[in-house]
């Protein structure tokens, strides 16, 4: 498999070019080394796998690649193009967007303008027009509530779209979180263990939609997931990190005939 | 059963998103407008206008204003004071250095003035929050004070040090100065109300008021989804600073004529209308009018029964005054802390099930 052209995958998906690239990526927070020497590269169209044992890494690389976290070393290749050091707000406008491991909704806010802060990136009518609200201002609040409820539809909360997210059960803040991301219509989307603490039918909702998203918008998907099964049944490619190093980087099935790999996991209670 | 919304139902997005979705709520607001309007001001004596209604219109501006940087963008400031100076000497300077600018657009340039100095004392909101920053706030509130007493340019080097607000005209009324009329005082602070009421709702309700309260409930997840953090603090600033500098500069100008900056614009000033804010509820719009409104009229209401009709000593019944508000408001940090707004809330949602309620 070459890395240059584009491919079809057996469920007849298409995976492009490199989309981004992680060169030699460190990031240290004093003497701790949450990343050493990271690289690996997330293809257009793919869904995209970060596993690893607790502390391996993993969140700080989602933190690197979305501008929260900055690293000491190395190099960020986006759409082509290397990336200086910027602010997350600006990286979202380029179309990267995310959900968290711990929920980070705004719980002030009801499932509807929660969805609606994701269309943000699109919005751009100033604060004159806003004042004054009739005229362009709510014909682009329409606009995007059409977009938003499409996400809504696509992700079945229909019923809880008026509800303040503080009061929804947890594996429904996690969809609404997905959703909040998914209205951004990101080119790249970033998903910290979306499907922990949900259980068996819960995760395999999750899996559906994040099949979905990617089968029907061609969404980059790069999500970090402990479900070995989840993981290995979803994802197009797997890379591995154990204190802060990548040990393997694969097709599932590559990943998981890694004799490095395996020891990692080995007396770790994941499958 | 006849306040509900079954058989009300939206076709639209844009009418699902108006600011009365309920009919009898849109009904009752155009018939408070109408009476505000076109009733009130053929009944209104002086007291009326001077102890209740301009103050209540002037304080529901800056609740508006303080309501927008604390209750929706959540950054502590107690120097609403402070910012009612920077308005009040603003629209002072304004008067008596262009004596024939037309009084409306004084007060709207004193709330541009405001807004540039608010969102230059915003700054280190960038860095700091919470306790430290209301600390940064109630450093302004002082510094601003102390300049207006100290810097005779700003009060036009009189003796007394007071502000004095010229007569004015607007359409060939009296606006400003003794000779003003209690009704064309209600008017004038009216208009503003219903002006500034409708873009704090129009701004809450769009992509500005969504990143302030992406900001206040959760500022990292907000940057990441987009929401450019200097942005939004500074605007919320802006806007708010705006809003408080023309209730300053109708306080000044409309309500009292005469000001010692100490006095009028102290931090008490600033604790007021941060009560008001908390008692009528954070981060809403009618939560505003309802805290104004309470905290003007309950010492008016206090006032009357104790001393007119009990035979109180007044400085008694004063003392007796701020044990209620105080205790009120330990209450409703407790009991409520959104406030008035929220208890209407809780009462509607209670009669849109009468008389069943399951
Ligand atoms: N802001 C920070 N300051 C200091 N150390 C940090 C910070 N963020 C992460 N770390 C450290 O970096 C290492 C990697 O943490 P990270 O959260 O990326 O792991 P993870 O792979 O996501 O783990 P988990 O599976 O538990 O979520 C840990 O040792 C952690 O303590
Ligand atoms: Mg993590």
């Amino acid at each position: 498999m070459s890395l240059d052209d584009s491919y079809t995958t057996p469920d007849g998906r298409t995976i492009g070019g490199v989309l981004m690239e992680m060169k030699n990526i460190t990031l240290r927070f004093g003497g701790v080394t949450a990343i050493e020497d990271i690289s690996f590269d997330i293809r257009e169209g793919e869904i995209r796998a970060i596993i690893g044992p607790n502390g391996a890494g993993k969140s700080s690389m989602l933190n690197v690649i979305n501008g929260f976290y900055h690293p000491q070393d190395g190099e960020i290749w986006y759409k082509g193009e290397r990336r200086q050091a910027m602010k997350p707000h600006a990286i979202a406008r380029q179309g990267i967007a995310r959900t968290f491991q711990n929920i980070a909704l705004f719980n002030g806010m009801s499932t509807l303008d929660n969805i609606m802060t994701g269309r943000l990136t699109h919005m751009k009518s100033n604060m004159i027009l806003q004042a004054i609200w009739k005229g362009p201002a709510e014909r682009e609040e329409t606009v995007n509530r059409e977009k938003v409820e499409e996400v809504i539809d696509f992700l079945e909360i229909q019923s809880i779209r008026k509800t303040p997210v503080g009061r929804l059960p947890y594996g429904l803040q996690k969809r609404v979180e997905l959703a909040r991301a998914l209205a951004a219509e990101p080119s790249l989307l970033l998903l910290d263990e979306p499907m922990a603490g949900m259980n068996v039918e819960e995760k395999e909702d999750m899996s559906r939609f994040i099949l979905d998203v990617n089968d029907e918008f061609g969404t980059t998907i790069a999500l970090i997931e402990h479900d070995m099964g989840v993981v290995m049944d979803i994802s197009d490619r797997v890379v591995v990190m154990d204190y802060g190093k990548k040990i393997g980087d694969g097709t599932p099935a590559e990943v998981r005939a890694n004799q490095e790999v395996i020891d990692a996991y080995l007396g770790v209670s994941h499958d | 059963m006849w306040y509900r919304e079954a058989g009300d139902f939206k076709k639209t997005y844009s009418e699902d998103s108006q600011t009365f979705p309920i009919r009898l709520d849109r009904i009752g607001y155009f018939v408070i407008l109408l009476v505000a309007v076109l009733v009130v001001p053929f009944f209104i004596t002086s007291y009326a206008a001077n102890a209740v209604l301009v103050p209540f219109l002037i304080y529901a501006i800056a609740v508006l204003g303080l309501n927008i940087l604390t209750g929706y963008c959540g950054q502590v400031s107690l120097g609403t004071g402070g910012f009612m100076a920077v308005g009040a000497y603003a629209s002072y300077k304004l008067m008596t250095s262009f004596p024939d600018l037309n009084i409306f657009f004084v007060v709207i340039l004193a709330g541009f003035v405001t807004a540039a100095v608010g969102m230059m004392f915003g700054l280190p909101s960038l860095r700091i929050k919470g306790f430290y920053l209301a600390v940064a706030t109630l450093a302004a509130q002082f510094f601003l004070v102390w300049l207006f007493n100290k810097v005779p340019w700003f009060y036009n080097y009189s003796a007394s040090g007071q502000i004095n607000a010229p007569e004015r005209t607007l359409l060939g009324y009296i606006i400003t100065g003794p000779n003003t009329s209690p009704s064309a005082k209600y008017l004038f602070c009216l208009a503003f109300v219903i002006l500034l009421a409708w873009i704090a709702r129009n701004l809450t309700r769009g992509t500005l008021g969504r990143s302030w309260m992406a900001i206040r409930d959760m500022d990292i997840a907000a940057e990441i989804i987009g929401v450019n953090p200097l942005k939004a603090k500074l605007s919320a600033f802006g806007v708010s600073s705006f809003f408080i500098g023309i209730a300053g500069a109708l306080y000044f100008t409309v309500y009292l004529g005469a000001v010692e900056v100490g006095e009028a614009f102290g931090i008490t000033q600033s604790f007021l209308v941060l009560f008001m804010v908390i008692i009528g509820g954070l981060g809403s719009i009618l939560g505003s009018f309802a805290g104004a409104a309470f905290l003007v009229l309950m010492p008016v209401l206090l006032k009357n029964v104790l001393v007119g009709g009990m035979g109180w000593p007044t400085d008694i019944a004063a003392h007796f005054e701020f044990i209620i508000v105080g205790g009120l408001i330990i209450t409703f940090l407790i009991l409520e802390p959104h406030g008035l707004a929220q208890l209407w809330r809780i009462i509607k949602e209670k009669m849109r099930l009468w008389p069943f309620p399951h």
